[in-house]
């Protein structure tokens, strides 16, 4: 077994163009498989965590929503917007049959001039009926969110004083959440009463966001709707019988971004597809074309006393060598691709995006290292066959 | 040891007007006794290395067998015929058969490092004397001549001081000083037990065989 280690690692060393040209073949099977694998898992990972943090079956949001952002843009691509509608439609969504707990939200985008320290989304939630925002926020932090109490999305630069200043008033932040691959991870969170607090103020300084009370004001409402109601009839009930107001199914929003996913894990799929029968028809010409060149080597190696099994090995010895250092190369160009630039991928997918944890994604790395391999070794070893049967009674006449 | 061909043949398949088959050897008898050394003369094209590559156990005869000894080569597994060659049969083939990727000393050692045996540099590099090459010990086989890869093959060849030592025109691409360096070594080998069939067009050679053996047309007959 040394035997053929050394004798792989000295023809490889002395035909280094032609190792180089096989070891980048091979690079694009892992780099392919790894780097589009890694991307459709974030893609779906996104989506889970979408949907989780979203939690309701229902939101409903003013009419006019629309000129000011929507939800989507706002918990989806992170984009700040705002809306708002007066308490009492509150009241009068919460009573309807079906739902069984509903929670107001308030959405400020904080500005950009000198009165606030950072331009983002501010989502402020109801502590006493919330069921989205808290059971989220209870994973990095265990205390109650208090009167001006901020948490700050994952992508929010913390200050060193720990304090964010919007519209002239300063809050604490308190705790950082989880990243989410969405457009919540750019935004801050705070109760109903200091959200409300901004906006009174930011009304003081000038900017018209909501001409009622801002005492008054909610943004969208949250609903759960109770067992034994169709999550449609009661959105339907609402938007029949609540004027005003429109009410969406948490699952259009969400089918609308599987959709998404679906056609861009299309896309990645084909090109995966694509790439590996590319680069394993050309390792397979290229491996053929190498063995009608080496047909004399291994005829020498035939009569100095080598049987077909050291040949088989020796072949199989470089194959892996060569479909081993292409495919690490591949995974760490796919992951020096994947891993910076991600932010890049999730803005031109515009769809939420979350890398999965470091467990699932060495599992992916090695799986496909192990399938790339496997792939190379098994194109060379088509090759070999032909290699190693041949009669070198035969071979050494040709003179060369 | 004896090397035997017990009525070996080899037919080859061609296209030709008469018939599609013929025979590069016809069916033989032939014996290589140990400490003489036979050498095989004929035209080109006659089937010298067809007999020669059977005798080395790298080509399966039509008919007949090849015994080593007691020992039938073709009835081994391939392993087994293999090991057996490694060990007992040297061969130097017609042509340049050095591997690229190894030095010409770790060419010589080849043999032996195949089996993961010990080998010093020490046998090695004598043999690498005396067939006049010592100096490229370090050398790639692309920077060398026809004639210095030649000798090359001879010393990998006798590294492992085979009892059968099959040579095919071990000295086309020599001068004479180097072809009777070569022929001299072939010689001692004889003496030293080995038997030696020496495949050749050299008209010297003669004078170092104990018996020369004509091929013509696939039939072997004494001269
Ligand atoms: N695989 C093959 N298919 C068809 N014919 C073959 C094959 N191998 C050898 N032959 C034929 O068998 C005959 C004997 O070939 P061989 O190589 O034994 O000749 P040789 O006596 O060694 O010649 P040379 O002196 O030129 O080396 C030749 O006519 C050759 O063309
Ligand atoms: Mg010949």
């Amino acid at each position: 077994m040394k035997f053929e280690k050394d004798l792989s690692v000295k023809n490889l060393k002395r035909k280094p163009a032609r190792t180089a040209a096989l070891v980048i073949l091979s690079a694009f099977l892992s780099f392919s498989i790894f780097g589009g694998s890694l991307v459709v898992m974030s893609l779906q990972n996104g989506l889970k965590s979408y949907e989780a943090r979203l939690g309701a079956d229902i939101i409903v949001v003013p009419n006019q929503a629309r000129s000011h952002g929507t939800v989507d843009s706002i918990l989806l691509q992170g984009i700040p917007g705002y809306f708002y509608m007066d308490e009492s439609y509150f009241e009068k969504i919460s009573v309807r049959e079906g739902v069984e707990i509903a929670s107001p939200q308030f959405f400020l985008a904080s500005a950009s001039a000198g009165c606030c320290s950072v331009a983002v989304q501010i989502i402020g939630f109801d502590p006493e009926t919330d069921f989205s925002i808290q059971p989220w926020i209870r994973e990095s932090y265990g205390g109650a969110v208090g009167d001006g109490d901020l948490i700050v999305g994952s992508s929010i630069e913390i200050p060193a004083n720990r304090k964010l200043v919007f519209y002239n008033n300063s809050y604490n932040v308190v705790a950082q959440l989880d990243e989410t691959g969405t457009g919540l991870d750019t935004a801050v969170y705070a109760n109903m009463s200091t959200i409300r607090e901004m906006l009174e103020s930011s009304t003081k300084q000038g900017f018209r966001y909501y001409d009622g009370d801002p005492a008054r004001a909610i943004s969208s409402v949250m609903i759960k709707v109770g067992d034994g109601y169709g999550i449609e009839d009661v959105a339907n009930d609402i938007n029949v019988h609540v004027r005003k107001v429109e009410a969406t199914q948490a699952k259009s929003m969400i089918s609308s971004i599987a959709g998404g996913l679906t056609n861009v894990s299309r896309v990645i799929g084909v090109l995966v597809v694509v790439i590996w029968i590319l680069a394993l028809a050309i390792l397979m010409v290229a491996f053929v074309m190498i063995s009608n060149e080496r047909t004399k080597e291994f005829a020498v190696l035939r009569v100095v006393g080598a049987s077909e099994k050291m040949l088989k090995r020796l072949l199989r010895t470089e194959s892996i060598i060569i479909s081993g250092v292409g495919a690490l190369c591949g995974a760490a160009a796919a992951a020096l691709v994947v891993f910076p630039f991600g932010g890049l991928v999730k803005r031109s997918l515009d769809l939420p995006y979350l890398l999965p944890d470091a467990g699932v994604t060495a599992a992916l790395l090695f799986g496909s290292v192990a399938l790339s391999v496997l792939a190379g070794s098994l194109t060379s070893a088509a090759s070999a066959r032909r290699l190693v049967k041949n009669d070198t009674g035969l071979i050494l006449r040709e003179d060369a | 040891m004896e090397l035997r061909a017990e009525g070996v043949s080899r037919r080859y398949f061609r296209q030709s007007k008469l018939s599609n088959v013929f025979f590069a050897v016809k069916e033989t008898n032939f014996a290589l006794p140990a400490g003489k050394l036979t050498e095989i003369t004929g035209r080109s094209g006659s089937g010298k290395s067809t007999l020669l590559h059977m005798l080395a156990g790298l080509l399966a005869p039509t008919t007949g067998r090849v015994l080593l000894g007691d020992t039938d080569l073709y009835a081994l597994d391939d392993a087994e015929r293999s090991k057996l060659r490694n060990e007992h049969i040297g061969v130097i083939p017609q042509g340049q058969t050095a591997l690229r990727s190894l030095t010409v000393l770790e060419n010589v050692k080849l043999p032996c490092l195949m089996y993961g045996d010990e080998v010093s540099d020490e046998i090695p590099m004598s043999l690498l004397e005396r067939v006049g090459i010592a100096a490229l010990r370090d050398a790639y086989p692309n920077e060398l001549s026809g004639g210095e890869l030649r000798r090359l093959a001879i010393a990998r060849a006798l590294l492992r001081r085979p009892r059968v030592l099959l040579a095919d025109e071990p000295t086309s691409n020599l001068d004479d000083e180097n072809t009777h360096a070569v022929l001299r070594l072939l010689r001692q080998c004889a003496d030293e037990g080995a038997a030696v069939l020496l495949v050749t067009h050299e008209r010297e050679a003669a004078e170092y065989a104990d018996r020369v053996l004509y091929m013509s047309d696939g039939v072997l007959s004494a001269e």
